[in-house]
């Protein structure tokens, strides 16, 4: 699972905690990282570097919602439907984006490109509503704007730039970029 | 840092301790060159811990995590004995609904929390100190690891800090490691307990208290957790004084508060104000108002758990701890949700509780069933199934939550529905109709469809009417 090079970083990592049980969460990012999703090899790999059962690898992993125990799309679209987002018609982006994309909450395309998630809130509530591709925050986004990132997505296979947003409207611009 | 509080553009503006208006403040080298670290830590390590903990003390900065704790008495539960190792936990963790503050200070100021890492874990004397952020803030968790990186290459951070700030006399030289850590998305994860869980690589199950974590908390030994805004209050009270800090807004919970205004909002976003502004002040004058000019059915100052205030009772309110529990709701994270006349209460206080029912770790009994039935009941009301006494059961069910659980989830998951049901009665009352009768002798569990079976299964726990 992992090559010497990352075995290397492991024990760097390693000196940073008391226990190495404290790594299950770092290590699991590094294995979903890798290949976009939690195995079984990659929870047995987990246990062996952390020093526990594989049952509490398994139990880590169905607990946090961002661990995905079964393939998800390259691209992974949350859209945000709690309270401020919802004000600002999350709902209704929700709807148009699982009809767009023809999957539902935590499902993924055939092709394996897009997969979705109804998710809680990101923490974008003054730029609601939002949507999320991988890392990356759309916020205020229009139906036509969220729209416009999955073609876009399509076609160039990137992540487009999101436009940016005022988070601090008190302060100078400069301050705010 | 005396730029930031003389900055004055406009007659309104006030100060700005931990969003200041200055370029490029994020950059390493603009945060030195405005009073960062260098001088201001010098001084800082050559007083005793305990001097620094009276510091902040004196400052009267009251935790920015929800509870709104004094942090200099937190500081000062920490054993004073050097057997045990001993750690500092800053809270990244943001997840309550309408929060949105720290992740600005990731952004803009992720030096301030550095600084007042180092200055925290000098005052406790830790052994190691770490940051934990949500995982949804993968973005930010790299800006954070950029800031700590250049800190660490400036020798502020780590080994190097006992050349950069040798001891003076006869005094030990100190040095702290600081660590970032990721979360992976789970809400209940900020509660301290559970943080701790989670950072040692567990489930985000929340502990029984006591032991509290000042005795007993990551790897069993002293912790003291602090939200990522309180702690970037410290170099600022380092530099202005604890005295001068504690004149600043409201006396019983000084300081600015970073206030994140959303909803129903012409210019939503964090605005940084004294405590104890007017929140119709930061709805109107500094949020814009509402679109269309709408009035305000209702207002939830504090982040989705605290109780919602009626749109017709917000003249006068302000910003505070103490002021806002005069009026029968709490501060919180300062996350303001304001909704419009126009606004289905009812539907927004089911996604609230979905969002509760979600993040319930099921440990304790009336926190597991008790946010699914609260969910179950106010569904059928949203969906025109609803009868009169689902209103009273609605009340009575978050009644039986509070004070039964092992952690504030429960109260957190109880409060809206119990307040909004008290404050928003007649709402409640338009969704509602005698032509819905229970299916079922278990009044929660009636999902009152047309032509369903009764379904017969008695309810455990005795609902108080
Ligand atoms: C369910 C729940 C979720 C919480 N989430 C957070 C959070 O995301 N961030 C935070 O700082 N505090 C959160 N808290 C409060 C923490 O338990 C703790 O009180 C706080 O981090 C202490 O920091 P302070 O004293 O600086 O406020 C949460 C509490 C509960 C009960
Ligand atoms: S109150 Fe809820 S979230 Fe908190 S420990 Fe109990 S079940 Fe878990
Ligand atoms: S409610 Fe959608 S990001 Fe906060």
């Amino acid at each position: 699972m992992f090559n010497q090079e990352e075995l290397q970083e492991i024990e760097t990592l390693r000196k940073r905690y008391p226990e190495a049980k404290a790594m299950v969460l770092p290590m699991l990012w590094r294995v979903q990282e890798k290949q976009g999703w939690i195995d079984d090899a990659g929870m047995e790999a987990v246990a062996m570097v952390c020093d526990v059962p594989k049952s509490h690898v398994w139990g880590v992993v169905s607990f946090y919602t961002m661990f995905f125990d079964k393939p998800m799309g390259r691209y992974h679209v949350q859209v945000c439907t709690n309270v401020s987002c919802m004000l600002n018609g999350g709902e209704k982006l929700y709807a148009e984006m699982k009809s767009k994309l023809g999957i539902g909450h935590r499902e993924r395309t055939v092709d394996g490109t897009f997969s979705l998630e109804e998710v809680e809130c990101m923490g974008a509530c003054g730029g609601a509503p939002m949507i999320a591709v991988n890392e990356t925050f759309f916020e205020r986004v229009t139906s036509a704007e969220a729209s416009d990132v999955i073609d876009s997505i399509r076609s160039s296979n990137t992540i487009p730039a999101p436009k940016h947003i005022v988070q601090m409207p008190e302060l100078s611009p400069a301050a705010n970029e | 840092m005396s730029e930031t509080t003389e900055h004055s553009q406009t007659e309104s503006s006030t100060p700005k301790l931990i969003l200041p208006d200055i370029p490029g403040f994020k950059n390493i080298e603009t945060y030195l060159k405005h009073g960062g670290y260098g001088d201001r830590l010098k001084k800082v390590f050559s007083m005793t811990p305990v001097a620094v903990t009276d510091e902040v003390k004196k400052s009267n900065l009251r935790g920015r995590g929800g509870a709104a704790f004094p942090t200099g008495l937190k500081w000062s539960f920490m054993p004073k004995d050097n057997a045990r190792k001993r750690y500092l936990l800053i809270n990244g963790d943001e997840s309550e609904p309408g929060s949105f503050k720290d992740r600005q200070i990731f952004e803009f100021n992720p030096h301030q929390i550095i600084e007042g890492m180092l200055i925290a874990s000098y005052a406790m004397q830790v052994d190691h100190a770490y940051l934990y952020i949500r995982g949804e803030y993968a973005y930010w968790y790299r800006l954070m690891e950029k800031a700590v990186a250049d800190a660490y290459a400036k020798g502020f951070i780590g080994e190097k800090m006992k050349e950069m700030f040798p001891a003076s006399g006869d005094g030990v030289s100190y040095s702290v490691d600081i660590t970032l850590h990721k979360g992976a998305g789970a809400y209940i994860v900020g509660e301290e307990s559970a943080l701790m869980n989670s950072l040692e690589g567990g489930r985000g199950y929340p502990r029984v208290k006591p032991p509290f974590p000042a005795n007993v908390g990551l790897w069993g030994q002293p912790t003291t957790i602090n939200n990522v805004e309180t702690i970037a209050n410290v170099p600022i009270i380092m530099e202005m004084g604890g005295e001068a800090f504690s004149k600043i807004g409201e006396p019983k919970h000084p300081g600015t508060l970073l206030l994140g205004l959303s909803g129903h909002v012409n210019r939503p976003g964090v605005y940084e104000l004294p405590s104890g502004t007017l929140l119709t002040d930061v709805i109107y004058k500094y949020g814009g108002g509402v679109p269309g000019n709408k009035k305000i059915k209702m207002v939830i100052p504090g982040g989705s758990s605290m109780p919602p205030l009626r749109g017709d009772s917000l003249e006068g309110v302000k910003m505070d701890a103490e002021s806002l529990k005069l009026v029968g709701s709490s501060i919180g994270t300062g996350g303001i949700m304001v909704m419009d006349e126009d606004t289905d209460i009812i539907h927004v206080l089911t996604r609230i509780a979905k969002f509760y029912w979600h993040e319930s770790c099921g440990q304790c009994t009336p926190c597991r069933e008790g946010t699914g039935w609260l969910l179950k009941v106010l569904r059928r009301i949203d969906q025109g199934q609803g009868a009169p006494s689902d209103i009273d059961l609605l009340h009575d069910v978050a009644q039986n939550i509070e004070g039964r659980t092992i952690c504030a989830l429960g109260e957190a998951a109880a409060w809206p529905v119990k307040f909004t049901v008290q404050r928003f009665r007649e709402e409640f009352e338009k969704k509602v109709s005698t032509n819905n009768v229970p299916s079922s002798p278990n009044r929660v569990h009636s999902l009152r469809v047309g032509g369903l079976e009764p379904v017969q299964v008695h309810v455990p726990i005795v609902v108080r009417v």
